[in-house]
């Protein structure tokens, strides 16, 4: 039952997203307050397990939940369908999980 | 509701000056076609079947369309309705005209036979490949079925469709995925998930599990549904159980 | 004949999609974090007015892909409830809501 998986994946990782996009939109609120800085962002970050886990929960959620999501809007819109989508989806998860574990390192 | 203002037309006979309405009907075999205009007497309490029965008897009796009961019970006159999908046996004219001009056209997402007359296969196919039917299990159930337990409720309330297609056809999801059942089958399914006295609760769950996910709940069947009901709650509730099984869970909702 | 639910679906899906083309050029930015300099550069460029106005645009979109997507945990995992509309309303509200506060935190 592939669809029904890609289903639970898509709704699991969006109650994870949830309350860490949250947490992300406060603290963009709060962090843009007289403007960014990169030392100030670092100084958040670096060294913090914190951070550190809620940025990569967020990376392995997202990179989970953006290409089921664009996959369905593929198939309904762009009639795009069949394993050239799906391989394509799992690259594009791929480079995503990717980018995000190598920003999250850079801040840490 | 909106009543329709019908147009005073001069007709050309010394009777009395009637109410005409300016009907544009669909004409056409399979894809081509084009929308055709017809001056049709209103009269009170007419329906949009009455009006195209009109036309066929009256005016040009090639025209193609379905019905049986006219009592909305049968569900085979579904059409389009300036726009919207109903049961035009129980669509009164000044439910659906706008200022006294009323188009009729086939049903969406349903090939065209011809005029007003739509393929249903596709949308029974699709009820007949999903499994969305009563499996008898053999023995009955081993607590009898109380019509207000919280199972038998759920199934009351999807078990009056009439399969008339008229939510298939407001449906975007059944016109954007060749694979997807559509509203009614779905909402069969769960009433058939729902009914302890059915044999293939299983067989039932993963035929939804293979579409149920592709309703977007744009709520249109529900709004279109002319007997009342709503697929879309009856869907929500399949997906519930479709990420149940899915994470591993077996347990019957409603039930420990 | 397209009502509430269809609008609050189309925001959500085009939300969406257009966080998903974002988010593998934001990993990109927050990567050039190793070198400070190249993460200010970035940083200076969006305190132009204009850039923190996109910025505010990211924010309604990241809060209404949130707000929107409660929404249909809500209608797929809650009980029934026959107020979509308000929870329409709610919904859209919150993300316009934390689009203001951004951009009065922003240009405060």
């Amino acid at each position: 039952m592939k669809e029904a998986w890609l289903f639970a994946a898509q709704r699991v990782s969006a109650m994870v997203l949830a309350p860490l996009v949250l947490l992300h939109l406060g603290t963009v609120l709060y962090a843009v307050r007289g403007g960014l800085s990169a030392d100030e962002i670092l100084a958040r970050t670096e060294g913090s397990l914190f951070w550190g886990a809620v940025y990569g929960l967020f990376v392995l959620a997202a990179a989970v939940h953006a290409p089921i999501g664009l996959r369905a809007v593929l198939g309904e819109w762009c009639r795009w369908r069949g394993a050239g989508l799906d391989i394509a989806m799992a690259l594009f998860g791929l480079v995503l999980l990717a980018l995000g574990l190598r920003a999250v390192a850079a801040v840490l | 509701m909106k009543r329709a203002r019908p147009r005073l037309v001069k007709t050309g006979y010394d009777g009395p000056v009637m109410a005409m309405l300016e009907v544009e009907i669909w004409r056409g075999e399979g894809g081509g076609g084009a929308w055709r205009r017809y001056a049709v007497p209103h009269e009170a309490n007419q329906t949009v079947l009455d009006v195209v029965t009109h036309v066929q008897r009256h005016i040009d009796p090639s025209l193609a369309y379905r019905f049986a009961c006219r009592v909305g019970m049968c569900g085979s006159c579904a059409m389009t309705v300036n726009g919207r999908p109903r049961w035009t046996c129980r669509t009164h004219v000044s439910q659906a005209a706008r200022k006294g001009r009323v188009r009729i056209g086939p049903l969406r997402n349903l090939p065209v036979i011809r005029d007003l007359a739509v393929d249903m296969a596709p949308f029974f196919e699709k009820w007949r490949d999903a499994g969305a039917r009563f499996v008898p299990s053999g023995e009955p159930p081993e607590e009898p079925v109380r019509p207000d337990e919280p199972e038998r409720r759920a199934a009351d309330a999807g078990i009056e469709c009439i399969n008339c297609a008229v939510c298939y056809a407001a449906c975007d999801s059944v016109a954007w995925n060749p694979d997807y059942p559509g509203p009614a089958v779905l909402n069969r399914l769960w009433t058939l998930a729902n009914d302890r006295r059915d044999g293939d609760r299983d067989g039932h769950l993963d035929a939804a599990g293979a579409g149920c996910h592709l309703c977007r709940s744009h709520q249109e069947c529900a709004d279109a549904c002319p007997t009342g009901l709503n697929p879309t709650a009856a869907i929500a509730g399949l997906k519930r159980e479709v990420f149940r099984r899915a994470l591993g869970g077996r347990t019957r909702e409603g039930r420990q | 004949m397209r009502r509430g639910p269809w609008w609050a679906f189309l925001l959500h899906r085009l939300s969406g999609v257009a966080l998903a083309v974002f988010l593998p050029v934001h990993f990109l930015v927050l990567g050039l974090a190793v070198e400070r300099a190249a993460l200010d550069r970035v940083l200076d460029w969006t305190d132009n007015p204009w850039v923190k106005l996109a910025e505010a645009g990211l924010v309604v979109l990241l809060a209404l892909h949130l707000t929107g997507g409660l929404r249909v945990l809500l209608l797929e995992f809650g009980r029934w409830s026959d107020r979509q509309q308000s929870r329409i309303a709610v919904a859209g509200g919150l993300a316009l809501l934390a689009g203001f506060g951004f951009l009065a935190a922003a240009f405060a």
